[in-house]
């Protein structure tokens, strides 16, 4: 490699670059100072990922780096803001709330940040080895924050859980990639895009397609690779779930898109089938099985089965109107998951106590107005109702869908969205109908930013839509 | 003057009341009437300002007046705003309802009286919005943003099964409407664009018309409602507060009846001549059977609930007949349905607040206690009848006439309904207010109100003066109502041709 190649490889990578070194910074820093330096170690990590979201944002630039292995183009750069933009209040969210739930130690955001370094490098991989590079380096963080509290029975038992399961998925995932490997002779998605568009493609080709998608439908939680969610959802540590809730999510749905739209896209036929199935399968059990749930972060962990199912509509189109509603969506998403959660957290009684369950919003419009209506908008919101901003993420998936003329997965869509507005329904119906049952502590400052922010967001995209729709758009030009 | 954006302006200034009432401590006497004030003079400014719509708007021209083009989260959706003679005295209709359903709460509604007046006004901004809007998404983003304010209005501020009938009421809408936005979309693709002056012209095929049709019809049956899917509105009417009843039937329903016109109607001519039968079967069904079921009611809400499903049926019906009697009918219908169906549940909240049940037969002989309440009750019962001289009667007679030109036995059928519904309404009437003053609890109570008169004696010279001299509305409706329907033979033949051109 020359001079000129490696620095322009450095270049290009350089957020992930400056996410690395920091991270081992912080690692030291945490062990230098000792046990109380956890809050100044969180300060940094957010400052760490909000350079490298500016770098991001900013900084012009783009191509290929690492002989191929690592691209940054539109949509990657969208992709990346968003994650970051997750982790950076996912590790905010924690900060107020670390030392009632025995997160504060300096290990705790050093690993976020390595998960989120996994992210980027997931979003900009641009071949096999490097997808899986940056999938596992994502997950390995991830299992160690879901077991992070390790007096707290049900959170060792989410991370096992979520541990064995995600390595039976990267098994699996490795092994489509070899047989990928195999049937076309390279690792790098423009080759092998190069590779299927001259041969027909052979059956086990289509088995390897088949083991990837796998793997990455396991990491957006789509059905049948859901099963994890709702236990590890309950399970870990509400700020955590927030944390897998956001970033990870859009990661992996990015890497899908651009496995897709890029490595597989001269056999669109053969992949649209495995979408449309999980698609539909997804938002109906999103939709089915929250209806049940009495605890408020495993109906939360099902409602992210239906918003990656309604996102995966706009895949299925496999069109760049598709794609944009995907980024589209996805960002949408996060936004009212963080500010869900958010609201979530807020739900703590005076003595330290989290509470967890539905029925404990009851009369929530009386006791905390401001929080009432800020989560009754995001239910809304989430149920698709317009003029907020959940409609219109629905409606960009969905109009790439008609425009793709998958007429039944549409219907099916649009009426399990019903389905699903029952339970949103019924959160708005505690906390405006009912009388209240308890008050809750005084809320903190960052939480009643961050689901303040979240409602504004829904509640004025039809003002301010414009620009982040425009951007979706240029993200999505990156593979058409 | 002329460029002044009057339609944002009326649709949007109900927000400049929400801000203040945001701002505002909604508690203690005073706050309370901080609220009432603030949020009377908002409708009835809103109200006023509308009225220089139709001041300025040109009877003659059947296109869209007032038209205002912005681009909108650039995605080809647009926010493009406009009235026609269709939609115009819609908009009229809703500002002109706000007033009275914030006079209707003044002390009725007890509890959270800020946030009961902020759902109100945001309602009438989606619904003004629903009337003006001249882009499909646009308009599809406020006919189901409507749904959110009642649902809240219902849940929070309803009777005793409150949550059930919110929930009905909402999941029912949400049912139709989401595949209609899948039409919506269907015709995005098909015509590339989403402008409803450039899809009107547009021409959709035959066999992609039948599918748009079918969408649109759960959409709007469900809103309108027709029976059998008229279920949700008892229970919602029964359950709302006054005002939430009186914006239910003045208003709501109307957005479905405004869309068959606008959508069914004018932008699928071949597929609305198609389906005309199962509509009119439906319309008398709808006629006949609710007007029955209304006669066994012991609630007066639900018995009004059921003749507004039965008055709807003459609505879908002249509708559908396609022509200028049958279509000027039903808007007059929707119109005078509006201010009678809206007036009537008034009457029943004044007697409501009194007594606070809703039986019918608590009461019996007011007419000896409350004389004025009597008479403006029987101008009220005589309009929902269709007595000659009230507004009930123009648009019954019309649509009647309309649909006799193309279907007699769906006039007969149609005209047995206006019996059955004098016999509902006049054993209503006989029931409540007739008879001999002998239950206790009756003799106590007063005749109307300074604030009660306020609400009703307008509404009575409405009902009376476009009984009498409907000309005003004719003239506004006349040209567009034209158009639509010239456009609609159009299509109709220019189909017929091409299909015996293939033959």
């Amino acid at each position: 490699m020359t001079a000129e190649l490696l620095s322009l490889s450095l270049q290009l990578s350089m957020p992930e670059i400056i996410l690395a070194v920091g991270a081992l910074a912080l690692l030291m820093i945490g062990v230098f100072t000792g046990e109380k330096s956890a809050p100044m170690v969180t300060m940094l990590a957010v400052a760490l990922l909000v350079v490298a979201a500016v770098w991001v944002a900013v900084m012009p630039g783009s191509g290929e780096g690492w002989g191929g292995a690592f691209i940054l183009d539109p949509f990657a750069r969208f992709m990346k803001v968003v994650a970051l933009i997750g982790s950076i209040v996912a590790i905010g969210l924690s900060f107020g709330q670390a030392r009632y739930l025995e997160l504060d130690k300096f290990e705790f955001p050093v690993v976020l940040v390595l998960s989120t370094l996994g992210m980027m490098v997931l979003i900009s991989a641009n071949d096999l080895i490097s997808f899986y590079l940056g999938l596992e380096l994502m997950s390995l963080s991830l299992y160690v924050v879901a077991a992070f509290n390790r007096d707290s029975l049900r959170s060792t038992e989410a991370g096992l859980k979520y541990f064995v399961l995600g390595a039976l998925s990267s098994g699996m995932m490795l092994y489509g990639m070899s047989l990928v490997y195999g049937f076309t002779g390279n690792t790098g998605f423009d080759e092998i895009a190069r590779v299927l568009s001259t041969e027909t493609r052979g059956l086990g080709l289509i088995f390897g397609m088949v083991f990837v998608l796998a793997g990455a439908c396991f990491k957006i939680s789509a059905v049948p690779f859901h099963m994890w969610t709702p236990d590890v959802y309950e399970g870990a540590p509400t700020p955590v779930t927030a944390f897998f809730a956001a970033g990870p999510k859009v990661a992996a749905m990015a890497i899908l898109v651009r496995v897709v739209s890029e490595a597989f896209s001269p056999i669109v036929a053969d992949w649209r089938q495995i979408i449309v199935f999980v698609a539909i399968a997804s938002m109906l059990l999103g939709s089915f099985a929250a209806i049940g749930q009495k605890n408020i972060k495993r109906l939360m962990a099902y409602s992210s089965i239906g918003h990656m199912g309604y996102a995966l509509v706009g895949l299925a189109a496999g069109t760049e109107t598709g794609v944009s509603g995907v980024v589209l969506y996805m960002t949408i998403y996060m936004v009212m998951t963080l500010g869900t959660f958010a609201c979530i957290l807020a739900m703590r009684r005076e003595d330290g106590v989290y509470l967890e369950n539905v029925e404990d919003l009851a009369g929530l419009s009386s006791t905390k107005p401001f929080m009432a209506v800020v989560l009754t908008a995001l239910m809304f919101s989430m149920a698709g109702i317009p003029p907020l901003a959940g409609f219109f993420a629905k409606y960009f998936v969905f109009v790439a869908a008609i425009e793709a003329k998958l007429y039944a997965l549409s219907v099916i869509g649009v009426l399990s969205s019903v389905v699903g507005a029952y339970y949103y329904l019924r959160l708005v119906k505690l906390m405006w109908f009912d009388a209240p049952k308890g008050e809750f502590a005084r809320t903190g400052g960052i939480l009643r930013l961050v689901f303040g922010l979240s409602g504004l967001f829904v509640v004025a995209y039809v003002v301010i839509g414009g620009p982040i729709g425009m951007a979706a758009n240029a993200a999505a030009k990156s593979f058409f | 003057m002329t460029d002044w954006p009057i339609l944002s302006t009326v649709t949007f200034l109900p927000l400049v009341g929400v801000l203040l009432l945001l701002f505002m401590n909604g508690e203690g006497a005073n706050g309370r009437r901080n609220v009432l004030n603030i949020s009377l003079l908002t409708t009835v400014a809103t109200f006023v300002v509308s009225l220089f719509i139709w001041i300025g708007f040109d009877n003659s021209n059947p296109g869209f007046q007032m038209v205002e083009k912005h681009g909108w989260l650039s995605t080809g959706i647009s926010y493009h705003l406009g009235v026609d003679g269709i939609s115009m005295l819609f908009v009229i209709l809703t500002t002109f309802l706000m007033p009275f359903c914030v006079l209707a709460s003044w002390v009725s509604v007890e509890k959270r009286i800020k946030e009961y007046m902020i759902a109100f006004l945001l309602l009438e901004v989606v619904m003004v919005g629903v009337f003006v809007a001249l882009d499909i998404v646009l308009f599809y983003v406020f006919f189901e943003a409507t749904l959110i304010p009642m649902f809240v209005i219902i849940g929070v501020w309803g009777g005793k099964d409150r949550v059930y009938a919110s929930y009905k009421f909402f999941l029912y809408t949400l049912a139709g409407s989401v595949l209609t936005m899948l039409a919506i979309m269907a015709m995005y693709w098909q015509a590339g664009t989403t402008d409803m002056t450039e899809l009107l012209k547009y021409g959709f095929p035959v066999g992609m018309q039948t599918w748009l049709w079918l969408a649109f019809f759960a959409a709007f049956s469900v809103k309108m409602p027709m029976w059998p899917v008229h279920t949700w509105l008892p229970d919602a009417h029964v359950q709302a507060p006054t005002a939430g009843s009186v914006i239910l039937a003045g208003v709501m329903l109307k957005l479905g009846g405004y869309g068959f016109i606008r959508f069914s109607l004018s932008m699928l001519p071949v597929a609305s001549d198609y389906f005309a039968p199962l509509v009119f079967t439906l319309s008398v069904l709808a006629i006949i059977y609710t007007s029955l079921v209304a006669l066994m009611q012991e609630d007066m809400k639900k018995l009004i609930a059921y003749s507004s499903v039965a008055h709807m049926g003459y609505v879908t019906m002249g509708i559908f007949a396609a022509n200028t009697q049958g279509l000027q009918g039903a808007i007059f219908q929707m119109l005078s349905h509006g201010i009678v169906s809206g007036a009537l549940f008034l009457c029943v909240g004044v007697v409501y607040d009194r007594l606070h049940t809703r039986d019918i037969a608590a009461y019996g002989g007011l007419v000896n206690n409350m004389p004025k309440y009597a008479v403006a009750m029987m101008i009220f019962t005589m309009a929902n009848v269709g007595l000659p001289g009230t507004s009930g009667f123009v648009g019954e007679f019309l649509t009647i006439i309309g649909v006799f030109r193309v279907n007699t036995w769906v006039a007969l059928f149609a005209a047995t309904g206006v019996i059955l519904s004098a016999s509902y309404a006049l054993w209503l009437y006989r029931r409540m207010i007739f008879g001999a003053l002998d239950k206790e609890s009756l003799k106590s109570m007063l005749d109307l109100s300074g604030r009660e008169k306020l609400i009703l004696y307008p509404l009575v010279v409405l009902t009376i003066f476009f009984g009498v001299y409907p000309a005003p509305v004719f003239d506004a409706t006349a040209a567009s109502v034209d158009l639509v329907v010239n456009n609609y033979s159009a299509a109709l033949q220019a189909a017929k041709n091409l299909a015996l051109n293939v033959h």
